[in-house]
């Protein structure tokens, strides 16, 4: 039951909500004296997962993708205010000992809720540090029961068109579909957050409950899931349905693998200002430890 | 109408254009530096800038076809549009290089990716128009040749909606719409000649 990975890092760490509700002018101040070193620090690619500073609240509520709400980047906090989140039910299908139309409620009773302060990196090279709170998946999918000859987790999206604004345009062939292999699922790393920052997770977010994969991609992390399959087939994602040359179903971060819009080396770090400095992206978004073993002997330029 | 346009159009010299033309990119970045745009500035005036660069072609496209479809004549204003908006592009570009991707891999990003490279494009032919926008030159070159040569709008307004139209995520309809109203503006500043006017000449 969770506890698997655990980073040193505690509420006591997390920055009190007193700070992160303005921690403009905690920042102004401290950038003279701790600038040098933290912020202005050698491009050297220095993998420390214990000592993010996370993103302010506003900025993580601010600034998303959640294209069933719009395409800008301020639309989800503008309109997913209107989603209805509760009650919301999950349905679980496919090679699973117990399917059925599950109560979320139901589908997490009882688990673990922990915080994992992890970095979130978007394709399109802009980054955060999001201190989430969830469920490992494997938890929940230990709950349903896998089958057999199950390999992969498949995933949709709500769609709602008198909720979601969005959806009434084709920019995606809705639902919003993702999918990982079985063992990217189980890994602990994988969690299903329900909150942020200590609070019930933001409509814009993916409330009420979204996968996070901090070594992929952001797209990859399906919002305000509705669908749980299991599966022996690679299911279709959306992206890769989308634009298959762009976006991989794996979509790991990779700095070496270039997107045909992005070079993926380096990231513009949100909430840095105007003249905020790249940093370098880190090979498997800085999780490379601990997950690289699940691509072994895989060409990731093939299995992007 | 028209007239009253026209009429008024004497009496309203071109310089304001040029004097009023880099207020609101020192808005924006005024914006920008103090929190004004939200937690991605740099990303927020790079769109703008973009955007802005699209409408001021646009208005420029639009000066022939409105004197010729509609008699309204703004054409001494058409320079100033023009020199504009190669303002506007410029700093749509450096504020790509230098905020944005911020040196790295400048080289690399106009070879490989389509959109920059069209908007690369975009910029390096309207250079020398903008180079080529005063009395002098056009004394210099004579009619024909700067005619000729400022005829290269019409590639640069093509690329600029391909720039878009290669950029965007998924289907989206801003960037069609905009490709469509610049394929009407070309459209309608062409000569239609009759399949049958060689047969009266």
């Amino acid at each position: 039951m969770a506890r698997r990975w655990t980073n040193d890092l505690t509420w006591n760490d997390v920055t009190p909500k007193s700070h992160w509700l303005n921690r403009r002018q905690i920042i102004a101040g401290a950038l003279g004296a701790a600038g040098a070193a933290s912020i202005g620090g050698p491009l050297a690619a220095q993998v420390d997962n214990d000592n993010l500073q996370p993103n302010t609240f506003e900025e993580i509520t601010t600034y998303n993708n959640f294209y069933e709400f719009g395409t800008s980047k301020e639309d989800p906090a503008r309109y997913a205010g209107q989603l209805t989140t509760q009650p919301w039910s999950i349905q679980v299908d496919g090679m699973v000992d117990n399917p059925g139309d599950y109560a979320l409620a139901d589908l997490i009773d009882r688990l673990d809720v922990e915080e994992r302060i992890y970095r979130f990196r978007c394709v399109e090279a802009w980054s955060m540090v999001i201190p989430w709170n969830g469920i490992e998946l494997k938890d929940i999918l230990e709950r349903v029961g896998v089958q057999e000859g199950a390999k992969y987790v498949a995933f949709e999206t709500l769609v709602r068109p008198s909720e979601m604004p969005g959806v009434r345009r084709a920019v995606l062939d809705w639902p919003y579909r993702e999918g990982l292999r079985l063992d990217e699922a189980m890994h602990p790393l994988t969690i299903m957050a329900t909150g942020i920052y200590g609070e019930t997770i933001p409509n814009q977010n993916g409330a009420p409950i979204r996968l996070v994969v901090p070594w992929k991609y952001g797209f990859k992390s399906i919002k305000s899931i509705v669908r749980i399959t299991l599966t022996d087939e690679e299911p279709p994602t959306s992206w890769n349905m989308a634009n298959g040359r762009e976006y991989g179903f794996y979509s790991n971060v990779n700095p070496n693998v270039d997107h045909p819009r992005w070079s993926q080396a380096s990231e513009r770090v949100i909430g840095g200002g105007l003249f905020a400095q790249r940093q370098p992206t880190l090979m498997f978004n800085g999780y490379e430890n601990e997950v690289a073993s699940l691509y072994e002997g895989m060409d990731l330029s093939e299995f992007y | 109408m028209k007239k009253a346009i026209n009429r008024l159009t004497r009496h309203v010299p071109t310089w304001p254009i040029y004097a009023l033309a880099p207020l609101p990119v020192i808005w924006i970045y005024y914006e920008g530096i103090t929190g004004g745009l939200g937690v991605d500035p740099a990303k927020k005036i790079e769109h703008q800038l973009g955007l802005w660069s699209l409408w001021i072609l646009i208005a420029g496209l639009a000066i022939t076809p409105l004197r010729e479809h509609l008699g309204v004549n703004l054409l001494k204003y058409r320079r100033a549009i023009g020199v504009t908006a190669f303002f506007y592009v410029m700093a749509h570009m450096l504020t790509w290089l230098v905020l944005d991707v911020q040196f790295q891999n400048v080289w690399a990003d106009i070879v490989k990716r389509p959109y920059i490279t069209v908007g690369m494009a975009a910029f390096a032919i309207m250079t020398p128009l903008a180079l080529t926008s005063n009395n002098w030159s056009l004394r210099k070159m004579g009619g024909a040749a700067w005619r000729k040569l400022h005829k290269a709008t019409y590639a640069v307004l093509i690329l600029g909606a391909l720039h878009w139209l290669l950029l965007v995520k998924g289907f989206q309809w801003e960037p069609i719409i905009y490709s469509v109203v610049i394929a009407v503006l070309l459209l309608a500043r062409m000569k239609w000649r009759p399949a049958t006017s060689g047969l009266k000449a």
